[in-house]
């Protein structure tokens, strides 16, 4: 067996069925070789590498599977890079394939000569150069076990030319199942269910890790057994049904008012899969002063990265929650829990969007009353996702595909189609800007050979909003590059591209548009025409508190 | 050894790349590194790391745990350096012309140092111990004019049965 039919084999082996990529030079040979394998392999071919590595890790995101993308070598590679950091800073399980010159060439600045093993060695949990045939399969299959234990993350498996040709056995090996690592003791259990017992205002806290460890049934568990409200960061969006009582939604920057209220409010922090990003916690000394947080997470560098933690669990979320809830009884906090839900109830948290125009609130709540529950909501980033992130309620998990650490611009495009291709074809619908759009929307013709039933509602304010809003915000105005005046045609650019397009201007003709996009199974774009002075609210400026929160129409 | 000073060892896989692995982890997190030190051990899979770093209890919890999510990194460990031996080698060549040999050579006794090279302008001398004694040495030949200097960095081993093993193989 030749090294290419190897990689191949392996992949198969992995329980691979589909992989995104863009053919070149130094992967020609592995190409050859999913050719003959097609019936096994399914390949994606993408308009740009960038937009194969996130539809890789929006297949990921959505299906829980690694993702797997195949690039050449040199600008192949390099193209990759956004996406691999995207995946690294999001904890997707994901890996790369590189081709590379062959050994004898490496290191003389040949054509299309890349050290993609030392550009992506800070961006992936690890990364391999292949320089020993015998040793190929072994590193592919170590690459996806790396992918998936633990906290998972991209790895990069960088392959020569000549690697690929050579000739060596194959022999098929068992397929790495992940197994859920904790190492949590029953004292430290005690310990944090008597701290959480003797709490008077426990905060449940979620993240990305509940998502990744399909927790959600425990943290409900949880939740009503110690009457606590729960908030969550944006990596942590489905990871129960937004609707729950006790649900607050986002914290944080632009977290919902009464989540980010209570958050402050609470003597307890139960924060589980949470990294503490700056954009979650604002002020870490105000967000810390006064109470205990107790942090659960599988990855023990997260304890004391941020924050201090007044206690830890180290383990898997789904074993630790179901370890806490064992020690733990059933608590009642009814002042607790009529506090939380008059901030619930309380204006502040409940503060619309005016409906005389068509206005970024009613586009996602609408979009939301019109699909199913199992329906795929990508984003890029920008103004959009935090409206998403706030409007949008979300009932099944993995069903929101966003680039919560590195914040990637260009992301949702190729996520949309990686995540709608992993779930069988089901319906995604993709929020962007229109300064998002035009970064990655070249892949909307990788959507329309596919036939994939996309819809991309652009939110179409001829700005780049989110940094609009600071420098209305922090910079006197002065609106440096942030006026678009583009005069991109939406509608024809959907066509052009053999996609639908629609134009809504109203709140009126973008219900009509939707409704209308719904029943097309092909990719739709609808230029949703909204004001370039709306502005994501609540907001905390950086290293602020809830005291400095700005609410709509307060300021 | 400063206050907020410490040693790190690590047991990792003898490939291509830990090095920068380990290196990159430090700069790219802001940690600090004084001192690193690196050779094959006697199974030639694996090489032992010893480093230098300072920080305060939190830099130096982070480090270890950082250093521990490294896939090539089988084995971390904080020393405990009332336990271990820790030693670093220096070579440095002096000016010394005829006339001042004498009394360079007296001081590489007291250091219990060695000449391990001699030409008609200078001697090169070899001397191990722990930092603080290749500080001190340094101070008192500095006045004859130093030509060239270097030194390995430190490298650590527990005493008696403190032990890194690695739990892998």
């Amino acid at each position: 067996m030749n090294g290419a039919e190897i990689i191949v084999n392996t992949l198969i082996e992995q329980g691979v069925d589909c992989v995104f990529g863009y053919p070149g030079g130094y992967v020609i040979k592995i190409y050859d070789e999913l050719y003959k394998a097609s019936s096994r392999i399914k390949h994606y071919l993408t308009c740009h590498e960038q937009g194969a590595t996130h539809a890789a890790d929006g297949y990921a995101r959505a299906t829980g599977k690694t993702g797997v993308v195949i690039a050449t070598s040199g600008p192949g590679a390099t193209n990759l890079v956004t996406g691999i950091a995207t995946a690294y800073l999001d904890s997707t399980p994901l890996v790369a394939i590189t081709g590379n010159v062959a050994i004898p060439q490496i290191g003389r600045d040949s054509f299309q000569e890349v050290d993609i093993f030392g550009v992506t060695m800070p961006i992936t949990k690890h990364n391999f150069l292949v320089k020993d045939i015998s040793k190929l399969a072994d590193t592919l299959r170590t690459a996806f076990q790396i992918a998936n234990e633990g906290r998972p993350g991209p790895v990069l498996v960088d392959i020569p030319k000549d690697i690929q040709v050579m000739e060596y056995g194959f022999e098929e090996k068992s397929r790495y199942t992940a197994e859920r690592e904790t190492n949590v003791t029953e004292a430290s259990i005690a310990e944090a269910a008597q701290i959480i017992k003797d709490a008077k205002k426990p905060f449940l806290y979620i993240g990305g890790g509940v998502v990744a460890s399909d927790a959600g049934k425990e943290i409900i568990e949880f939740a009503e057994m110690i009457d606590a409200p729960i908030g969550s960061t944006m990596m942590g969006l489905t990871a129960v049904p937004n609707h729950l009582p006790y649900y607050l939604g986002m914290t944080g920057m632009h977290g919902r008012f009464a989540a980010t209220k209570m958050m402050y409010a609470a003597d307890v922090i139960i924060a589980v899969g949470v990294r503490f990003s700056d954009r979650a916690t604002g002020n870490i000394d105000a967000y810390t002063r006064g109470r205990k947080i107790i942090h659960i997470d599988i990855d023990p560098a997260e304890v004391g990265k941020n924050i201090q933690a007044y206690a830890a669990l180290i383990g898997d979320v789904k074993e630790v929650m179901q370890m806490l809830i064992a020690a733990s009884d059933k608590q009642t906090r009814p002042d607790w829990v009529k506090e939380v839900a008059s901030i619930k109830a309380s204006k502040y948290n409940n503060v619309k969007m005016s409906d005389s125009h068509l206005n970024p609130q009613y586009i996602v709540e609408e979009v939301n009353r019109q699909v199913e529950d199992d329906t795929l909501i990508a984003t890029d980033v920008g103004q959009h996702q935090m409206w998403a992130s706030q409007y949008y309620n979300f009932s099944l998990p993995r069903t929101f595909l966003t680039s919560g650490g590195l914040g990637t611009m260009g992301f949702g495009m190729g996520a949309s189609i990686g995540g709608c291709i992993g779930s069988d074809k089901r319906r995604t619908v993709l929020f962007t800007g229109d300064g998002s759009f035009h970064m990655n929307f070249n892949e909307m013709a990788t959507a329309v050979s596919n036939e994939l039933p996309i819809i991309v509602v652009v939110f179409n304010n001829n700005v780049l909003g989110m940094v609009r809003q600071w420098q209305t915000l922090f910079y006197e105005k002065r609106y440096s590059n942030t006026v678009l005046n583009r005069r991109t045609n939406f509608v024809q650019l959907a066509e052009a591209l053999g996609a639908k397009g629609f134009r809504a201007e109203s709140c009126e003709e973008f219900k009509e548009a939707f409704a209308k996009a719904l029943t097309l199974s092909t990719p739709v774009i609808i230029d949703a025409v909204i004001n370039k002075d709306e502005s994501v609210l609540p907001m905390i400026a950086p290293g602020g508190t809830v005291e400095d929160i700005i609410i709509r129409g307060e300021d | 050894m400063n206050q907020d000073t410490f040693v790190i060892s690590a047991i990792v896989s003898n490939e291509a790349g830990t090095l920068t692995r380990v290196s990159g982890l430090f700069s790219r997190r802001g940690f600090n590194i004084s001192s690193l030190s690196v050779g094959e051990t006697e199974d030639p899979h694996i090489s032992r790391i010893t480093l230098t770093s300072s920080g305060d209890e939190k830099m130096r919890e982070q480090i270890i745990k950082q250093l521990n999510k490294l896939h090539d990194v089988k084995v971390v460990e904080l020393m405990d350096t009332s336990r271990t031996v820790l030693r670093e080698l220096l070579l440095v060549k002096v000016q010394a012309d005829a006339k001042k040999r004498s009394e360079i050579y007296e001081a590489a006794n007291v250091f219990r140092a060695k000449v391990v090279d001699l030409s008609p302008t200078s001697l090169t001398i070899e001397i191990t111990g722990e930092s603080s004694k290749l500080d001190a040495f340094i101070e008192y030949i500095h006045p004859f004019g130093i030509t060239e200097l270097c030194r390995t960095g430190l490298t650590a081993m527990g005493r008696g049965d403190y032990i890194l093993k690695n739990q892998t193989i």
